[in-house]
């Protein structure tokens, strides 16, 4: 089966032009749709406190206090291995599911503690979304219920599903390719277009904050631009936490970067945090500055 | 190896080994043939003890072959008999009488005993299955997970001989106040009616739930299989929508495995089908055709043929016809379950147990 | 290529905050947040009583009985039904009915140990008032249906099972091997084919190959010699039949785990293929084909139905499998417990019943021993 490619159905993006800091909303003048059942609408701050993560025995994550502003789009940096996916995982309640993982330290969504007991992670992912690194659609559902997927897991009832589909489409930067087919499966697409597809999921419940984890790592330049452009977009709409390996695309697409770094004796901690014109440009480390040179990672 | 004299590697004469591209001619002719590179064809000559493997491997598999055609054409030489006095009535026919003269016997009683007490077996296995796969996949911690694997292998390796006993002597009498209760209750169903004041202890339905017991570990082991290769990313997916642990298996889990329930199923019916000597213990083997499985009565092919082992020619002649019937519609299910499981999405790598 | 880069030496006030931060004493880990919490529990207890209640009014004040079994299944539907609905008006649908699914596959689950723990108990409290030494030393013979249930012995049928076993293995194993090494080491077009007819195979009715048997050999030429008659061999090649496809499927699966490395690593040798598969990788799965073997003996040692055309039984002792009908386990319990109402006789046919569960559970037993890594352990 021949994988469409994106060009053939959408004019070419000019990859060398420089990053794209006013976007025009897509969804202006559009009628905004409530949910019922979900979570509160708007973008909301995390804030990590002396967080802590454990494999079994193993500390891979020490004592990371970082705080995730509202409407800004925070990367977090560092070489591989040194804990930044295990600590994006903390923040939507995704490591406890792994056997063995236990956790410490508080993280607070708009001032709450997220891991309280009594307050169930289910309730935490529909406000906190994750992107994944792998594209993940559900490939024998058609392209509108992988978009409507979340809502019925979470039971989210809405007046007007079809816009709520357009939408979230639109956000994503996949309608123009995908208006015309969307009862075809979701498996179908290519790369660039299933990870857009993953990105409308996860925002068509209207999540505070998203998750992004490499989430470019596995695509072509193309659908990477495309994708940085939606999160230029979106952080006008809800706060973005980004893992990426790619320093280059963490200078164009955040606000705020935390370095993170792990060594052999060491488990991964935030060696600094701050924005990334600083991170860049002025860093207060010098192993910092010593990474965004490109002088290791 | 080495002194193979068909390979020359020193072959003095170009300097270039064997079969290979003459580029000389090509250069000599300054226009580029672009594309003209054709894949050579590579063959192995397999040495001596690599062909008696090969001989000795493929004998074995065909042998397999061999036996299971035997099998079908010795059936039905030997139930030639039985056809000729029986005709095509044999297929409809459902008592099997050889006290009269021409004997009357049929097979139509006994394959529906057979399908109805395969039937309420893999009804009650199925719903159970599925609970023990998903709890081995999604729910058991890593020692639970072994424990119930462990229980279900045993389960599976427990004769049908005892299954039968225990089943004939302990469990009828247990079940028996149950199919009471829904005879007088449940009449209205055709399933649970009965005649007055019947005796429901050797009755099709004691039988199903007996043999369901032995169908249950085919059944989990297939599901089991085919739940374990389900993507992780999509189930990592579901759940980092809001999903909960129940919402991502009926999105994600289940219809992936959707194939494997149905092959599973089917092979465990292939199994009750088959299933012989707890049936024996259970049911009287007298032929019956009726609905009403609570009451005491049926037969089944192969408890038929073996409760009346060693009788008369004809009666044999006549047992290998019914169990030519048998064979043929295990050997149909089974491969249709093989099928169905090998060409999902989920099969693709299940070995149906 | 690039000369290794040493990280820069930190700063001294970096450093410095760093350490103490580590000398700091880390928070105590918290445990990994649990889904049920202690009301949980209490509302599973109180619906528990609730349905045992229920279903005992309904059942000694409204209705009829329906005997323990019944009642028993009705408490547990109740039960879930009433957890159901608490759980819906506490939590909500969507999480009540997450609840209920948790509720009902774990217990689903774990109750398979009940028929199991039923059986096997239910099979040792016939047999062991029975059972002697004896019963490994005398046979049938001159026993009488009345006589109690310790007379005599069983160990006509305990020979007659081994034999037959061993027999039936030393038939089946060769060829079970060799189509499994076919069916998972060669690149023959013929192997979908065959693997397709294998497992047609192992579908087959035991009772069919015991028909076949019977009809192929018995019949034809039992009048010309009596190796061809009813007896142990002709109980073997029927097992034989049944063993095959169970050893050749489980063997497959064990060579299909080797790793191709070694595959590849010893061609790359220059070892023949055969060489390859003979010294290399069957070896490597020696530990999963002895456990295909043990399954294949625990099948072949309980099958009843085969035998009730080739070897049909007797009761006395006779060790020659090649002439004269021979006894084996099966036969002797089917036989004793099927035939008369007679509870000594029963009981007798118990104590041959305890023998063979004892038999099939320590081989059960070696197969988890010996398999390390069996293949159900090994998917996840």
């Amino acid at each position: 089966m021949s994988i469409p490619t994106e060009q053939a159905t959408e004019q070419a993006v000019d990859l060398t032009a420089g990053p794209m800091r006013s976007i025009d909303d897509p969804l202006a003048g559009r009628p905004p749709i409530r949910l019922v059942g979900g979570p509160p609408p708007g973008a909301a701050t995390l804030t990590a406190r002396g967080a802590c993560a454990w494999f079994g025995d193993h500390l891979v994550l020490e004592n990371v206090d970082l705080h995730m502003p509202a409407n800004q789009v925070t990367a977090l940096i560092g070489p591989s291995g040194c804990g930044k996916s295990t600590f994006l995982r903390l923040l939507n309640r995704m490591h406890e599911l792994v056997p063995g993982a236990q956790l410490a330290g508080e993280v607070l969504l708009d001032g709450q503690d997220i891991y309280r007991a009594g307050i169930r992670a289910q309730e935490v992912r529909l406000r906190i979304g994750m992107v994944f690194q792998k594209p993940n659609p559900f490939p024998a559902m058609s392209i509108r219920d992988n978009v409507l997927a979340g809502l019925k897991l979470a039971r989210i009832r809405c007046s007007n599903k079809q816009e709520l589909v357009e939408q979230a489409l639109l956000r994503a930067g996949l309608w123009r390719e995908v208006r015309d087919r969307l009862g075809d499966a979701g498996g179908a697409l290519s790369g660039g277009q299933q990870q857009r597809l993953c990105i409308a999921r996860a925002l068509a419940v209207q999540p505070n904050v998203l998750l992004m984890d490499e989430p470019c790592s596995a695509l072509d330049p193309t659908s990477t631009r495309r994708i940085e452009d939606t999160i230029a977009e979106l952080r006008q709409h809800i706060t973005v936490v980004i893992v990426t390996h790619n320093m280059q695309q963490a200078q164009r697409a955040s606000d705020h970067c935390a370095f993170f770094l792990a060594t052999e004796n060491q488990p991964g901690q935030v060696v600094e945090h701050d924005t990334t014109e600083t991170i860049f440009s002025d860093p207060a480390d010098e192993r910092t500055l010593a990474y965004v040179e490109g002088r290791f990672g | 190896m080495l002194a193979d004299p068909r390979i020359s590697w020193f072959d003095a004469s170009d300097g270039q080994a064997d079969g290979g591209i003459d580029l000389t001619d090509q250069r000599a002719d300054d226009t580029l043939h672009i594309g003209t590179t054709t894949p050579r064809i590579v063959e192995d000559q397999p040495t001596k003890s690599d062909r008696i493997f090969g001989g000795t491997t493929t004998t074995s598999g065909l042998v397999v072959l061999v036996l299971l055609a035997l099998v079908g054409l010795f059936l039905l030489l030997r139930s030639r008999d039985a056809f000729d006095v029986a005709g095509w009535s044999f297929f409809t026919r459902v008592e099997w009488r050889t006290d009269v003269d021409p004997p009357e016997i049929g097979v139509l009683g006994l394959v529906a005993g057979t399908v109805q007490v395969a039937v309420i077996a893999v009804l009650i296995a199925i719903p159970l299955a599925v609970c023990a796969a998903l709890f081995i996949t999604d729910y058991a911690s890593a020692r639970w997970r072994g424990v119930l694997t462990g229980l279900i292998d045993l389960l599976a390796a427990i004769p049908s001989l005892l299954y039968g006993i225990w089943g004939w002597l302990l469990l009828s009498e247990q079940l028996a106040p149950l199919s009471a209760f829904l005879a007088r209750h449940l009449s209205w169903i055709p399933f649970f009616a009965t005649g007055d004041d019947p005796e429901l202890v050797q009755s099709m339905f004691i039988a199903g739930v007996v043999v369901s017991l032995m169908v249950l570990p085919i059944v989990a082991s297939v599901t089991r299989e085919v739940f374990a290769q389900t993507p992780p990313g999509e189930k990592e997916a579901a759940l980092a929508l809001g999903g909960t642990r129940w919402g991502m298996i009926r999105m994600v889990v289940l219809p992936y495995g959707r194939a494997g329930i149905i092959g599973g199923s089917m092979l465990g019916l292939g199994r009750a089908l088959g299933e012989t000597i707890a049936v024996t213990l259970l049911l009287p083997q007298l032929p019956l055709l009726t609905w009403q499985v609570l009451e005491s009565g049926g037969a089944t092919v192969s408890g038929f043929i073996a409760t009346r082992a060693g009788a008369d020619d004809f009666t044999t002649s006549g047992l290998m016809a019914a169990g030519l019937v048998l064979f043929a519609g295990t050997l149909a299910t089974n491969m249709a379950a093989s099928v169905i499981v090998s060409r999902s999405r989920s099969g693709v790598g299940v070995e149906t147990v | 290529m690039v000369a290794p880069v040493r990280l820069p030496p930190r700063r001294a006030d970096v450093a410095a905050a760093s350490a103490t931060s580590a000398s700091t004493a880390v928070p105590r880990p918290r445990r990994r947040p649990s889904e049920f919490e202690g009301i949980d529990y209490a509302t599973m207890a109180g619906c528990a009583v609730s349905a045992l209640a229920l279903s005992w009014v309904v059942f000694t004040r409204l209705t009829e009985g329906v005997g323990w079994f019944g009642f028993v299944l009705v408490v547990y539907l109740c039960f879930l039904a009433l957890y159901g609905l608490v759980s819906a008006d506490r939590l909500g649908r969507l999480l009540a009915v997450d609840r209920l699914a948790t509720v009902a596959i774990t217990s689903g689950a774990v109750l398979l140990a009940a028929p199991l723990v039923w059986l096997v108990g239910y099979v040792v409290l016939k047999g062991l008032p029975s059972l002697s030494t004896d019963f490994f030393r005398e046979d049938q013979g001159g026993i009488t249906p009345s006589m109690p249930a310790d007379a005599g012995g069983g160990s006509h049928a305990i020979v007659g099972s081994l034999q037959q076993v061993a027999l039936s293995l030393s038939l089946s194993l060769p060829l079970a091997l060799a189509t499994a090494v076919f069916l998972n080491e060669t690149r023959s077009r013929l192997r979908r084919p065959v693997r397709i007819f294998v497992d047609a195979m192992s579908g087959l009715p035991s009772i069919v190959a015991g028909l076949f048997i019977f009809a192929v050999l018995i019949l034809p030429y039992a009048e010309d010699s009596d190796v061809f008659g009813n007896n142990g061999l002709m109980a073997s090649l029927a097992l034989g039949m049944i063993m095959v496809p169970t050893i050749t499927r489980t063997v497959e699966v064990v060579l299909r785990l080797v790793p191709d490395g070694l595959r590849e690593a010893s061609l790359a040798l220059g070892a023949s293929r055969a060489r390859t598969v003979w010294s290399v990788v069957l070896p490597t799965a020696r530990s999963g084909i002895t456990t295909a073997v043990v399954l294949g003996i625990a099948r072949a040692v309980g099958e009843t139905a085969p035998l009730l055309f080739t070897s049909v039984g007797a009761s006395l002792f006779n060790s020659n499998p090649f002439n004269g009908p021979q006894e084996s386990l099966p036969l002797f319990v089917f036989r004793n417990i099927r035939n008369t109402p007679l509870p000594t006789q029963i009981d007798r046919g118990f104590t041959g019943a305890l023998v063979l569960m004892l038999i099939v559970l320590t081989l059960f037993a070696i197969t988890r021993m010996v398999g390390g890594e069996r293949k159900g352990g090994r998917r996840r």
